[in-house]
């Protein structure tokens, strides 16, 4: 369900050959995004490693490697809003498991995410692809 | 006549590409680029001059001394000190702040005592007073710039209580561009005997210096800003404020005798310059200085005010952009935010993608941030080799940002 999304933004992004038009639409689907409640901005759900501020607060139902995965985030910035909607389409309904086995750089290197963006929001990204993965990480070492 | 397209080919980096565009680096307040003349000197100094100094009695050490304490005399030159011995030469402004605060300020203040600021400082020129408020219980008494975000003198003069010990004050904010008039306020403040600390981080990179003239007692500045290399830098400390200082770093170079249980001090300057310093970076600085002086900072100045006008000509009418610090007396700094849903980070990063560097965030100073209601802002700052295209360029990047995000 949630690569199927991905592969939307892929298809989308293929149609686009200006970087304005590619921004546009991350911009939009940053937009698109609802807010995350105030009382989940916390330290604990807060990401380093990003220029700007970002939270991203993951959710697990069932148990072990099968049980499946989805998160909320947010972020000050408009553009890593939108990047963080690129993820949840990456990553979120996706079993334990899955979500270690996705290859994240690979994924988004079809994007052409990482030309687009400055070194230090590159950084962001990965620091948030990184996060991910341990939060689901830790799920499955239960 | 000022050749700005002249000026721009002494400084090599101005004609790269970034992101497939042509560069236009208006990020001078955090660190400005280098003319040839700068890079040939460290090159030089490195492949030909090399060898620590003051130690030594060999050719290079020599050599190398020379060249590092003429620079000294450059730097009094700069800023017009009645002594070359008044300078300290440090690694820039923060180095210098450090050093009033540590080997000037600790020793003589005592709970209670005040030290006045405005909002508007840069942390370099917070932090290290904070160090006394929490160690020594100093109480920083802060004032509050107008609505334009200038600084009247009075406002600093009428924060001056008996408990007063330091005014520590920018003399042009590296967020809003403000200039301070410190000479009126070092005039009020020496009626009442209290010392006067300028941040000259900016300052003294966009007009004319003259701490006597300004009668200030402490004068810190930061060589990376002033075209020079990174890691440079020197403060001024009037004479008889260097003779009230306890030395702040111990180590080699200023001290005279060294036993097991004995210490006698070098005189200052070099009293306060512990270890080896940044030679090479210091011999550059000197260079950086020298063409500044050759341009001539009136003529810096006066073309950096003509870009200033010209950025409020051209952003005059742009009502979804919101400048903060109006003042009519002010630099070509300009910091901003877009109404609507951008961030300065998702500006800083749509201006990079068509070549325009700028800052995005609280610019070290957190208290004017919040004396503005707002967590971050972009910042456009100019310097002596922009010109009115490359405001041009930056306007053209801004209404693109209030395309995608408006």
């Amino acid at each position: 369900m949630a690569q199927e999304e991905f592969e939307e933004i892929v298809d989308a992004f293929d149609y686009l050959d200006e970087w304005q038009d590619r921004y546009r639409h991350v911009i939009d689907m940053g937009k698109a995004m609802s807010p995350l409640d105030e009382a989940l901005k916390v330290p604990a759900t807060k990401v380093e490693g990003c220029a700007s501020q970002v939270w991203l607060v993951p959710n697990v139902e069932g148990t072990g490697a099968t049980a499946i995965f989805t998160f909320e985030g947010e972020s000050d910035a408009v553009i890593v809003r939108g990047l963080i909607a690129v993820l949840k389409a990456l990553f979120s309904g996706l079993s334990v498991r899955e979500v270690l086995n996705v290859d994240a750089r690979a994924e988004l290197n079809r994007l052409g995410l990482e030309e687009h963006l400055t070194s230090q929001r590159s950084n962001g990204l990965r620091s948030m692809v990184k996060r991910i993965q341990e939060l689901a990480g830790s799920v499955r070492g239960n | 006549m000022y050749d700005v397209e002249r000026i721009r080919r002494d400084f090599p980096i101005l004609g790269r590409e970034v992101n497939g565009q042509p560069l236009v680096y208006l990020d001078n307040g955090a660190s400005a680029q280098k003319p040839q003349v700068v890079i040939d000197a460290v090159t030089r100094a490195y492949s030909q001059e090399y060898s620590n100094v003051h130690r030594g009695l060999h050719y290079l050490s020599n050599l190398a001394t020379e060249k590092y304490e003429a620079v000294r005399g450059t730097i009094a030159r700069f800023l017009n000190a009645g002594e070359t011995e008044e300078i300290v030469m440090n690694s820039g402004t923060t180095e210098g702040i450090n050093t009033v605060a540590y080997a000037w300020a600790m020793p003589r203040m005592e709970a209670g005592d005040e030290i006045v600021l405005s909002v508007m400082e840069h942390h370099a020129n917070i932090v290290p007073w904070h160090f006394l408020r929490e160690r020594q219980g100093v109480v920083l008494k802060w004032v509050d710039v107008d609505e334009t975000g200038a600084l009247p003198p009075e406002r600093v003069l009428d924060a001056i209580g008996p408990r007063t010990r330091l005014i520590a004050v920018t003399h042009l904010s590296n967020v809003l561009g403000t200039r301070v008039d410190v000479k009126s306020i070092c005039r009020g403040a020496q009626e009442r005997g209290v010392p006067v600390l300028v941040d000259g981080s900016q300052g003294a990179v966009h007009m004319p210096v003259d701490v006597q003239d300004i009668g200030c007692d402490f004068y810190a500045i930061t060589g990376h800003k002033l075209y020079g290399p990174s890691g440079s830098g020197a403060v001024y400390i009037r004479k008889e404020r260097q003779a009230e200082m306890r030395p702040f770093m111990g180590g080699g170079d200023m001290i005279r005798d060294v036993k097991k249980d004995e210490i006698t001090w070098a005189d200052p300057p070099m009293k306060f310059e512990a270890g080896t310093p940044g030679i090479v970076q210091q011999i550059g600085l000197g260079v950086a200085l020298d063409y500044l002086m050759d341009l001539g900072l009136e003529n810096v100045a006066r073309h950096e005010a003509r870009l200033c006008d010209y950025v409020r000509s051209r952003i005059d009418g742009l009502n979804w952009l919101n400048v903060q610090g109006t003042t009519p007396d002010k630099a070509a700094i300009f910091s901003f935010t877009l109404n609507g849903a951008a961030h300065a980070h998702d500006i800083s990063t749509v201006l990079d993608k068509k070549g325009v560097a700028v800052r995005a965030g609280h610019h070290c100073a957190a208290p004017l941030m919040e004396r503005y209601g707002i967590t971050a802002s972009a910042r456009a700052s100019f310097g002596l080799y922009n010109t009115e295209a490359e405001v041009d360029a930056l306007v053209d990047a801004l209404e693109l940002c209030q395309d995608l995000f408006g």
